[in-house]
């Protein structure tokens, strides 16, 4: 059979004649108003909330110190831990990234850098967050661990000419991630 | 100095110009009321939604103190200025308070201020008018919902009477003697805006929509004109102010603990008046198009129902007029069923000895007070009962309550006949 029949329940009289039900679904909603203006809302403390209800009242407290390690905010772009600039701009995350936001102008590495196996680094490299939709794609992509989602999450505008992060935000935003990657060590 | 007042008195004296000049009175203060409920009750439901859902609601929509910021004041400094006047510690318990409540940010009003915000929002929003419409109904729908609740409220009494020195004031605009058939009239006419509104769209979903609140009103009409009949038998006038006053002498309806009250006639009649009282109150429901009877602009199955093609301050006035007939039909419970201005147990009758104009404005709080209850009611039932299907609204009317409320009035009778 390509349907099942629901066996719908018998209401007896005193359900059908739906004054005692009212009655009991009235005072289901009238403990979850007085509870939640007493701010003892059931699972309240799930969501960390502070106000009235389940709620978290923004702007006073904040969602900081319970964002997941994979909270995806605003990218950013990391230093390895000797300094280098980890980027190589290969620009794939430009080319995989759905919303077009990220542009990067490569330039070439100075011969005489401790790493000049690399060749290439950016000279520019921008996001444009009006157009980033977090997607995580260019963090996915990108093959020297050099781009990361941040867990910033506040991005206010009051100027669009301000939503184009330059090179240097980015940096000032990722700052120095661990881990050596050797890749490029011109001893190897 | 002296001939004016003199001139005023001589005014006052002629007893047409004191009744011109009352009831013009009168109804300013009625227009103030409903208007002031309207976006009182607004605030109700968005808040007690809130609450109900786990969520405080609008509480954000203050006056905020940057606005004082031309004037050579900086956001944060009010507050600081103002502790250190009265020699408050900045980390005290006061001010901890003060920052709690949000008064170094803003003049707080707890989101009251949101409903005319919304509507100030409304006001300065494009009005769209689709071409297809049919542009004189089109316009004449907003203003058929929102001018019957007001007219109707005419009838209502808001307090006792009071003397002057040049005649006696009666609280209520207009001393009918038929007051409910009134009501039920005058906010009957508000189904021509629905159906108006859902017919001059010429669109699909409103068209629907304005049949839908065209047969639910008529139907509920009737139902509500039987439910009320078997009250209008106990108290034995239609004269509104006469019923709160043998409300306020021998106890409300539903709570007869004084006076004339505690007979057992009042008491055997507790049956078919509470059964009144619920089928009463689910017509107002049904009438003032509120959940669970909001079959006219039921948004999952009619977009928006007869208001879909309405924008900006039209769309506002359909609001308006839902919220008015809300407490409207409000008003009509309070005043039928929950004593009106009353407020009980002889309290009325001391209080008029002691002071007429006291009594006057004890009575009129203590109507508001009653009113903003059943205004809470009505949201409070709003978000516990989910909405009814088209056909069990219509049966619900036509099998049950009509059948119910004719043998209610036959009961009535019976126990006015035979318990003394």
């Amino acid at each position: 059979m390509s349907y099942i029949p629901i066996k719908r329940p018998k209401f007896s009289l005193l359900d059908r004649i739906y004054v005692v039900e009212l009655a009991k679904g009235l005072w289901i909603t009238l403990r979850h108003l007085v509870l939640s203006v007493m701010g003892k809302s059931r699972s309240r403390k799930d969501f960390n909330s502070k106000g009235v209800g389940i709620c978290m009242p923004f702007p006073e407290q904040r969602w900081d110190a319970h964002l997941p390690s994979y909270y995806r905010g605003a990218p950013s772009l990391v230093r390895g831990e000797d300094g280098r600039e980890r980027c190589v701009s290969c620009q794939l995350c430009e080319f995989i990234c759905p919303a077009r936001a990220i542009r990067v102008v490569p330039g070439s590495v100075d011969p005489s850098s401790p790493t000049p196996k690399q060749e290439k680094a950016p000279l520019e490299f921008e996001i444009d967050m009006l157009r980033c939709i977090y997607c995580g794609m260019c963090q996915e992509v990108c093959p020297e661990q050099a781009i990361f989602l941040s867990n910033q999450y506040l991005l206010t505008l009051t100027d669009r000419s301000k939503a184009v992060r330059t090179k240097e935000d980015l940096y000032r935003l990722g700052g120095t991630r661990k881990g050596l990657i050797n890749k490029w060590n011109q001893y190897k | 100095m002296e001939t004016i007042l003199t001139w005023c008195c001589d005014v006052l004296r002629n007893p047409q110009w004191f009744y011109l000049i009352t009831t013009v009175l009168k109804l300013a203060l009625v227009f103030a009321v409903i208007l002031a409920f309207v976006v009182l009750s607004v605030w109700i439901e968005r808040r007690v939604a809130g609450w109900i859902q786990d969520r405080p609601g609008p509480n954000r929509a203050g006056l905020p103190l940057f606005l004082l910021k031309p004037f050579g004041s900086k956001e944060k400094q009010p507050l600081s200025k103002l502790l250190q006047f009265f020699g408050c510690p900045p980390d005290g318990v006061v001010a901890r308070l003060c920052r709690w409540l949000r008064f170094d940010r803003e003049i707080p009003t707890f989101g009251l201020i949101q409903p005319c915000l919304d509507g100030g929002k409304l006001f300065l929003k494009q009005e769209i008018t689709p071409k297809y419409v049919r542009t004189f109904y089109f316009i004449l729908a907003p203003m058929l919902v929102l001018g019957p609740p007001l007219v109707a409220a005419a009838v209502v009494p808001f307090a006792s009477g009071a003397g002057t020195p040049f005649g006696h004031i009666d609280m209520c605009v207009a001393n009918l003697d038929i007051g409910p058939l009134w009501v039920f009239a005058v906010s009957g006419l508000s189904v021509y805006g629905l159906t108006l509104a859902g017919w001059s769209s010429n669109s699909k979903y409103p068209f629907l929509g304005g049949l839908r609140a065209t047969a639910q009103f008529i139907s509920y009409e009737v139902a509500m004109g039987l439910s009320v009949i078997p009250l209008l038998m106990v108290y034995g006038t239609l004269n509104l102010q006469e019923i709160v006053q043998s409300q306020a002498d021998g106890g409300w309806t539903l709570l007869p603990l004084w006076g004339e009250g505690l007979s057992l006639q009042r008491w055997v009649l507790f049956l078919p008046l509470g059964i009144s009282f619920l089928m009463f109150a689910t017509c107002i429901f049904a009438e003032a198009n509120r959940t669970p009877f909001d079959m006219a602009e039921c948004e999952t199955d009619l977009v928006g129902g007869y208001h879909t093609e309405y924008s900006s301050m039209k769309f506002a006035s359909f609001f308006m007029g839902e919220y008015a007939a809300m407490v409207i039909g409000s008003a009509m419970v309070v005043t039928l069923f929950l004593g009106g201005w009353s407020i009980g147990f002889g309290a009325d009758a001391w209080l008029a000895n002691c002071n007429e104009w006291l009594a006057v404005l004890c009575q009129f709080a203590m109507f508001l007070v009653k009113l903003l209850a059943f205004i809470f009611f009505f949201v409070w039932v709003r978000w516990t009962l989910p909405r009814f299907r088209w056909d069990q609204v219509m049966k619900l009317c036509w099998l049950v309550f009509i059948e119910l409320a004719v043998v209610n009035i036959v009961l009535t009778a019976v126990i006015l006949y035979f318990v003394h």
